[in-house]
């Protein structure tokens, strides 16, 4: 149940969006796909909303071949990057429309339509147009006028990638909060991974029109299955031939068995945390460690430039040994 | 802006205030911008409002009874109905024809879209007379096609198609280009067919532009000259249209007559702007 996509293929001319991808989306879930642009994650978004036909493959929506439904049929809400406002109908009529079209009594409409606009917080912009709304207030009057219709899954294409960092932060945790309340199954894309690992609940990372991992955020983040994953999830430095997240590195003022002896080249404070760049004996210059350390941490160590260390990962640090994984190319 | 805004708002359910406010700047004139208003009233007073102004006064010159008289004269009436309603009838093809041809030029492709992209502006681009000329040799008595609409109403009602063709599509065509994809594929998702979608979302969004290049083809064909004169044979009260009427009239050494025909002329082209900004103003509200 929730959304099945079988071995999907699609070719914008020479350009391969997406490659035989397989894939499962549960019911009730809030589900991210992630990956940098132009990995394929829009395409597959739009596919499975039938606004882009697969060149093979299909697409089950809760238990129903979708693949040959035209959107309309598809029961989905579909939430765009530039909100796809109806400019010239107001708020109201916006998150009326879908109801309107299907000729629901007027009075039920009335209800429901003031009903979401209580729930996406717009209830006293009935009446204006989206010209007259912000960004945030514009994104959040999509979702309704998407919910209006009770979909059975809701798709949103970088529901929060207009938006400034202030408001796309509060966006982010009211969604969260709206599909708890809400339950219904959503998949939305981005190509910000603190998105993704603040706000769903299982991830799927889509790169080069292939899925990469899928997961839930912690076993994204503690297991990644490559060097991309690892990359694209958060920050990364090399240690000892191991690839190792920089806040997973130990730090020892005394040489300690299966450590790294390194020297310290800069130190930066950034607000609560500290960054140590330093350079072991098998590293050159433009590939140095990076550490990140809590002030506590880096005040109790009285650290200086030039001063030697000892490192080595965490003990239950992710790391991936960079000798036995593959290569990949990341760009 | 939209906070403060906010703050003024009742929480009423259904309020009704209509959210007008002036542009940055308005009502601040700087230096420059008083120089270029007073020029532009210069501009507009010298070129249309003085002029419009004197044939108004000059029709009026022999009093009230004169005007009334000029302009019901039987040759007078019968070419001024003919040119407000051929006029009226061709703005009305313009308008579904010229919005179909730009949705065509807008999103379709095929071989000789460009070639078809200059051929819409050719009969804005001929002199008038050119067109009359080819009308007569393709419909005249002497028709390849064995179409001959010489002298009649119809040879009107063509010519007046001829050159108003560009002006519905030339208006659409860019607001169509513009318009936002997204709108119609979100209607779509919603469940909205492609006839909904047109009928919902896309049309109301090209009224305003339908409704601009409406104005511009009705205030064409009232005031066309050249492309009706040749082939409709020029009939005083069967094919004589306004504009030539008019120029009878000076020939003839009426001038008032000919300024009362043309203040007709211009009220109802002033009157039909004004029910095209209203009625884009209702298509907009409406939805």
């Amino acid at each position: 149940m929730g959304i099945d996509v079988h071995h999907i293929t699609k070719r914008f001319g020479d350009f391969v969006a997406l490659d035989d991808v397989s894939l499962s989306i549960p019911t009730g879930q809030l589900t991210a796909l992630l990956g940098p642009s132009g990995g394929g994650k829009s395409t597959l978004l739009r596919i499975i909303a039938g606004l882009e036909e697969p060149d093979s493959g299909t697409v089950t929506i809760e238990g129903v071949d979708a693949t040959a439904l035209p959107p309309q049929r598809r029961n989905v809400g579909f939430v765009f990057q530039h909100y796809a406002a109806f400019k010239h109908l107001s708020v109201y009529r916006n998150v009326a429309f879908g109801l309107e079209i299907r000729k629901r009594p007027k009075d039920e409409i009335r209800t429901r339509v003031m009903e979401l606009l209580e729930l996406v917080h717009l209830e006293q912009f009935a009446d204006r147009y989206p010209a007259q709304l912000s960004g945030g207030q514009r994104q959040r009057m999509a979702l309704a006028r998407a919910l209006a219709v009770e979909p059975s899954v809701m798709l949103l294409d970088e529901p929060f990638g207009a938006l400034d960092a202030q408001v796309r932060r509060e966006l982010r945790d009211w969604l969260r909060r709206l599909h708890d309340e809400v339950h219904v199954t959503t998949v939305f894309v981005t190509h910000d991974q603190e998105e993704a690992l603040e706000v769903s609940d299982e991830i799927v990372v889509i790169n080069q029109g292939a899925v990469e991992q899928t997961g839930t955020p912690s076993a994204l983040y503690d297991q990644p299955a490559n060097e991309f994953v690892m990359r694209f999830l958060g920050p990364v430095t090399h240690l000892g031939g191991h690839l190792v997240r920089p806040h997973d590195i130990d730090i020892s003022l005394t040489p300690e068995p299966a450590t790294h002896a390194a020297t310290v080249s800069r130190i930066q404070r950034v607000g609560f945390e500290v960054r140590v760049e330093a350079r072991t004996a098998d590293t050159t210059d433009a590939d140095e460690v990076s550490i990140q350390l809590t002030r506590g941490l880096a005040d109790r160590l009285d650290l200086a430039v030039g001063q030697q260390l000892w490192l080595r990962a965490s003990h239950d640090a992710s790391a991936l040994d960079l000798t036995d994984t593959p290569a990949l190319a990341v760009s | 802006m939209t906070r403060s805004s906010a703050a003024t708002v009742a929480p009423g359910r259904r309020h009704r205030t209509r959210w007008i406010r002036p542009a940055p700047g308005v009502g601040r004139l700087g230096r420059g911008g008083a120089l270029g208003l007073g020029l532009a009233t210069l501009w507009l007073s010298l070129l249309v409002l003085i002029p419009l102004a004197a044939v108004v006064l000059k029709s009026f010159s022999h009093g009230a009874g004169n005007f009334w008289s000029a302009v019901t004269a039987p040759d007078a009436l019968a070419a001024l109905r003919l040119t407000v309603e051929t006029s009226l009838l061709v703005s009305l093809v313009d308008v579904v024809m010229g919005t179909l041809v730009a949705w065509v030029l807008v999103r379709d492709e095929f071989v000789g879209k460009r070639i078809l992209e200059v051929v819409i502006d050719l009969p804005f681009a001929l002199p008038t007379i050119v067109a009359g000329l080819v009308l007569l040799a393709l419909y005249g008595p002497q028709s390849p096609l064995h179409v001959n609409l010489a002298q009649s109403r119809a040879a009107v009602f063509l010519a007046l198609l001829f050159v108003t063709l560009p002006f519905v599509v030339r208006t659409v065509e860019p607001v169509l280009i513009e318009l936002d994809h997204d709108m119609e594929e979100a209607a779509a998702s919603l469940g909205a067919s492609r006839f909904v979608v047109f009928r919902r979302i896309v049309l109301p969004n090209l009224a305003p532009a339908i409704a601009a290049g409406t104005a511009l083809s009705f205030a064409r064909a009232i005031s066309e000259y050249g492309a009706t004169v040749l082939l409709s044979g020029n009939i005083p009260l069967k094919t004589q249209v306004a504009s030539v009427q008019i120029a009878g009239q000076i020939e003839s050494d009426n001038t008032a007559g000919a300024a009362a025909v043309a203040t007709v002329l211009l009220v109802t082209a002033l009157l039909v702007m004004i029910a095209l900004t209203l009625l884009q103003r209702w298509a907009r509200r409406r939805g």
